[in-house]
């Protein structure tokens, strides 16, 4: 549980930031909460020669309203995001999920950047961000861009994101107001990954579905958007038909891993259940 | 006198002797991060040790090669068995009368198995430079199942026993067999069975879990070579057996081996007996001459010291028509992994697990009982409970349950017929223990009347029907269960540890100016014995507990004990304690007749002090006599006020209690919620209700992530799985039911304050309730036993084999 020898560094701006990851090349990583990179550093799966850590850079702070969407700095932390009037009134959801990610002491660290930057597919964030569509903003050596949560995961841990690459900030468009929301997550204990979750957003007029997006958390080697399943709501009613069917849909694209929460047919199951319950929740939020 | 002079009841409150809920002085430090622990002590020149350890269960090591770790600088040396075997330290003696290695030998047999001990100048180079020890293997097949460890063509486990056939406990029926032990009347018990009118039979399992305190195990070694002595700190329950044990092994005379136990963080088991990374520490530290520090940390605590539970019983009840038993027959198979290293007394190769016919009448019962070789850890501690009694009760308690739904009985009036009555006590077991006393249906109506339970299954029937007609998805169980624990280990005749008889001791020394320091054999990881034993002294010598020191875990000055494990603590050394404090009473009233100038038999005790009968205006107060004790005594009597006490328990203490549990379990997701959990428990004598129900809550904590969770599992080639908290279940605040306690007091009569110990019942009675609740919300689907840990995906799995999910 003593992670190998590596050299600490702590720069005070993305340009330095991105100037070091370069040229310290493929042996550096960025050092956002840590919750996931230090674990596997204790137990030497992972031995970066060098750390950099972003805490020291005070432009990758707050949470800011910009036209249509919402910009979260990737090193706000999940207790910053659960003290937030703003997504208080505007995304609901991200309070909800960040509450259940690991404990208060867990939350005061852990950073929205780190969680949907490290492709841990356990993390809960990045299918919420799927869910809701956001884009990362990425600044490297060539300049910045944007990639949306939707086309970034390839595989555990495995990313868009560029060694050179810092995600600097979280873009999420602004959702309908009245919008009904849910992050539905099994899990046996605080502090434990999710068996399955499920993130779902409703826009309901007039008793329809008119828009509606899921994601799943940990029930692949990647978050998931799962299209079909929500395309499964719209234009209904959301009776028990529908999101049966929602459900069925969600569960056909899962892929999990058995471990000692599970075997893999249990937490696609549960992927179904949890997906269910986040809809039902999330239609009676939404004001119809 | 004065006007103003304290009654009788406040100068009793003043003491906070028995019964008081006094506060826990030890938490004064510990929640201000003052304890000193093992790793707090820091010496010069310290270094520090770590394992290079076996990536295979089964495997014959064909090379070590250690010289690249040899080469990191900071690394001071590297020892492997090859080292140890002049020394005749590669295998060292375990509680059970096998041996264990110490560092691989020519193979590994488990997973994690201590093949190199690297030696360094700090932690991170120790870590870096076992990951430079490289082992080559040939691996071998690999038995992880305890039921095919015996197969005619097992691979053989121990090359190093093979060919001895006759183990610490008799034949051998197999190279990987290790013992057979059986207990009650064979012949009589399967007569009764050919002829009863009802049996059952069920495979219960208990699975394999881990006692896990927070703080792992560790030792700090330091050998004067100019004195010729060795000191070590460690994470000991028991600190002077392990000294024992260090002289034996060391060539070291006792009285230059100093072992400390400094403040400990949890034991549960875990820190009872020897492992290798102390043996080592101690090595190393003798060869290099400087003190070398040893840490464990959490996966190496999970997967490699000490395991808990691991049985797997076959238990018979029969019974008449009418529900009362008349026979019990268990058969249980005992994985005890690569070596027999169970903490149990020697000559008990299965513990106290003879407790099995638990709190009822039952005539006749035979046990039996197989220890087999696996690749797995090894150990086999009682993990909060007295020594596989929670596995026997479990048994038990399962048992009834599936008896009371064959015979269409509530099991609650099961119980009631078949429990021990009041006037059998003390009661013969048909398995061989004297029970000293109980009072069961008064116990067992107490709990009723609390939980209202009518009521309850009037709405398990309910909810029963509502589900059949398909509104609700949750299953309501109600767990019962009624246990008799059986602590305070004990009579020599019976226990000891390596030839040494379970006693425990207490050395009480009253000062000039009144107050006290008093040492015991036993040690503290958490359970307040500061607290508990000052309140044992306070009552009897009426010497404010404020004013008593306790001291425990210094082996040069406390008096020589067995230790701290099995609920033993109160019913051995607080025994003592109380023995002790009496010899002192005892000069003190020699003392007090003669400064009053009156025979000792004309003074009588009155809580602080002693009184001339009749004149209640003419007393000496204990301080006043401490005083007298240093300077004015009767002509012939030494002087000073000190006694020692070692008590040898002439039986066993026999704790009980009646839990209830009910559970509501979502059968969509598998998971259970614990709606409420009421627990009796009849400890004897009181001595401080504040501390009871903490141990209570812990107990019941632990049982409930036993019974809901916790496992340490392997796969089919033997991989340890779940040693870290990611996956072993730790429950927190969060998953914690709400417990709600009480109790009855039926003293024991055998010990000196009635008193009978209290930290594992919750354990032995609070797994069986759970399980039993699981049980029940299940039972009317005719689910047949469900097995442990009843964790989420295990119980949706048990519903979707009832077809519940169609």
């Amino acid at each position: 549980m003593i992670p190998a020898k590596f050299e600490y560094h702590r720069p005070t701006s993305v340009q330095d930031a991105v100037a070091l990851l370069a040229q310290l090349g493929e042996e550096a990583h960025p050092l956002a909460g840590g919750h996931s990179l230090i674990p596997v550093m204790k137990t030497r799966l992972a031995a970066p020669e060098h750390l950099v850590d972003l805490a020291g850079i005070s432009s990758l702070k707050g949470i800011r309203r910009e036209q249509d969407h919402i910009a979260i700095g990737a090193m706000a932390t999940q207790s910053e995001m659960i003290a937030s009037p703003l997504l208080a009134e505007i995304l609901p959801i991200i309070r909800e999920t960040s509450l259940l990610i690991g404990d208060p002491q867990i939350r005061y660290v852990g950073t929205i950047g780190g969680n949907v930057a490290n492709g841990d597919p356990g993390n809960d964030m990045p299918a919420l961000m799927m869910c809701l569509d956001a884009e990362y903003q990425l600044a490297g050596r060539n300049g910045e861009r944007r990639v949306r949560a939707r086309a970034f995961y390839f595989g555990a841990y495995d990313t868009a994101r560029q060694n050179d690459e810092i995600l600097t900030e979280v873009r999420i468009p602004i959702p309908a107001k009245g919008h009904g929301y849910a992050y539905e997550k099994l899990k046996r204990k605080v502090g434990d990954y999710a068996v399955a979750a499920a993130a779902v957003m409703l826009t309901i007029t007039n008793g329809t579905c008119r828009a509606a997006s899921i994601g799943l958390t940990n029930v692949a080697d990647t978050p998931l958007w799962a299209e079909a399943a929500a395309q499964a709501l719209v234009g209904t009613r959301i009776d028990r038909t529908a999101i049966a069917n929602a459900a069925n849909a969600a569960e056909a694209i899962t892929n999990p891993a058995s471990d000692g929460h599970g075997p893999a047919e249990y937490r696609r199951k549960m992927t179904g259940v949890t997906v269910r319950r986040a809809i039902e929740r999330a239609k009676l939020r939404a004001e119809v | 006198m004065n006007d103003i002079a304290p009654t009788q009841a406040e100068r009793a409150e003043k003491l906070q002797g028995l019964g008081c809920k006094r506060k826990r002085v030890e938490d004064i430090r510990f929640t201000q991060g003052r304890g000193n622990y093992v790793d707090d002590v820091k010496l010069p020149g310290m270094l520090f040790g770590d394992f290079a350890r076996s990536s295979h269960a089964h495997a014959r090591i064909k090379s070590i090669d250690t010289s690249k770790a040899l080469a990191l600088p900071g690394v001071k040396a590297v020892l492997t068995a090859a080292d140890l075997k002049p020394l005749k330290l590669h295998y060292m003696p375990t509680l059970a009368g096998d041996v264990a290695a110490v560092l691989a030998d020519e193979k590994v047999l488990f997973q994690n198995q201590e093949i190199a001990f690297v030696v360094a100048e700090d932690r991170y180079i120790a870590a870096d430079a076992i990951e430079l020890v490289e082992v080559e293997y040939e691996a071998l097949p690999v038995v992880v199942d305890p039921f095919q460890a015996m197969a005619p063509d097992a691979p053989i486990l121990r090359d190093d026993i093979k060919d001895k056939m006759n183990g610490a406990h008799g034949p051998r029926k197999h190279y990987n067999h290790i013992f057979n032990w059986q207990v009650g009347d064979k012949q009589a018990t399967d007569e009764v069975f050919k002829t009863a009118e009802v049996t059952t039979k069920d495979l219960f399992v208990y699975q394999r879990t881990h006692p896990a305190p927070l703080e792992t195990c560790q030792c700090v070694a330091s050998m004067d070579k100019v004195k010729g002595e060795l000191t070590v700190w460690g994470t000991f329950q028991a600190p002077h057996v392990v000294r024992t044990v260090v002289s034996i092994l060391s060539g070291i005379a006792e009285h230059k081996v100093h072992v400390i136990a400094p403040d400990i963080g949890g034991g549960f088991g875990n820190k009872v007996g020897v492992y290798p990374g102390y043996v080592c520490a101690i090595v190393a530290s003798i060869v290099l001459g400087v003190p070398v520090k040893w840490v464990e940390d959490r996966m190496e605590n999970l997967s490699t010291t000490s395991f808990a539970r691991d049985y797997h019983m076959a238990t018979e009840l029969a019974a008449t028509k009418e529900g009362k038993i008349l026979a019990m027959r268990v058969h249980m198979l005992a994985d005890h992994g690569a070596f027999d290293a169970c903490a149990n007394p020697s000559k008990l190769p299965a513990g106290f697990v003879n407790i099995c016919t638990g709190s009822y009448d039952i005539p006749v019962a035979h046990l039996e009982v197989d220890g087999v070789y696996t690749n797995k850890a090894t150990g086999g501690v009682a993990y909060r409970c007295s020594l596989r009694v929670t596995e026997g009760i479990y048994a038990i308690e399962r048992a009834i349950e599936v008896l009371a739904k064959k015979l269409g009985m509530d099991s609650v009036d099961l119980r009631m017929k078949n429990l021990i009555k009041a006037e059998q006590f003390p009661y013969r077991s048909a398995l061989g223990w004297e029970y000293d006393s109980g009072n069961y249906h008064v116990a067992l109506q107490k709990a009723l009347d609390a939980v209202g339970y009518p009521a309850l299954r009037a709405e398990q029937k309910a909810r029963r029907e509502a589900f059949r007609r398909g509104e609700t998805r949750e299953l309501m169980g109600i767990g019962v269960c009624f246990f008799t624990e059986i602590v305070g280990a004990g009579p020599s005749r019976h226990c000891d540890i390596l030839g040494v008889g379970m006693f425990d001791s207490a050395e009480i020394r009253v000062h000039p100016t009144g107050s006290i320091v008093a040492r015991m054999g036993t040690k503290s990881q958490g359970q307040a014995h500061e607290t508990t034993y000052a309140q044992i002294i306070a009552t009897e010598l009426g010497i404010p507990a404020d004013d008593i020191t306790i001291e425990e875990g210094d082996t040069d000055t406390a008096p020589y004990g067995l230790g701290t494990y099995g609920s033993r603590s109160t019913p051995v050394a607080g025994a003592a304690t109380a023995m002790a404090a009496r010899k002192i009473r005892a000069k003190a009233q020699m003392i007090a007749a003669h400064l009053l100038e009156v025979s000792e038999y004309d003074l009588e005790w009155d809580v602080d002090r002693f009184t001339v009968k009749g004149l209640p205006e003419k007393f000496k107060t204990m301080k006043e006599i401490a005083w007298a004790a240093h300077n004015n005594l009767p002509p012939g009597l030494e002087p000073g006020l000190e006694a020692v006490n070692y008590y040898d328990p002439p039986n066993m203490t026999y704790p009980f209690g009646a839990y209830f549990c009910v559970m509501d379990i979502d059968i969509d997701t598998g998971v259970a919620k614990t709606r409420r959990f009421y627990a009796l428990d009849d400890c004897g004598t009181r001595i401080n209700p504040m501390i009871i129900e903490g141990q209570v809550h812990g107990g019941l904590t632990e049982a409930f992530a036993i019974a809901m969770g916790q496992e340490i599992s392997y796969d089919a080639q033997g991989n340890v799985m779940g040693a870290s908290f990611m996956d072993f279940f730790l429950p927190t605040a969060v998953e914690t039911p709400k417990w709600e306690t009480d109790f009855t007091v039926t003293p024991s009569p055998h010990h000196p304050i009635g008193a009978k110990g209290v930290g594992e019942s919750p354990n032995v009675g609070g797994v069986p309730c759970f399980s039993n609740a699981v049980n029940d919300a299940f039972a009317f689907l005719d689910a047949g036993h469900i097995q442990m840990p009843h964790d989420g995906w295990r119980l949706w799995t048990v519903a979707e084999r009832l077809g519940l999910h169609a």
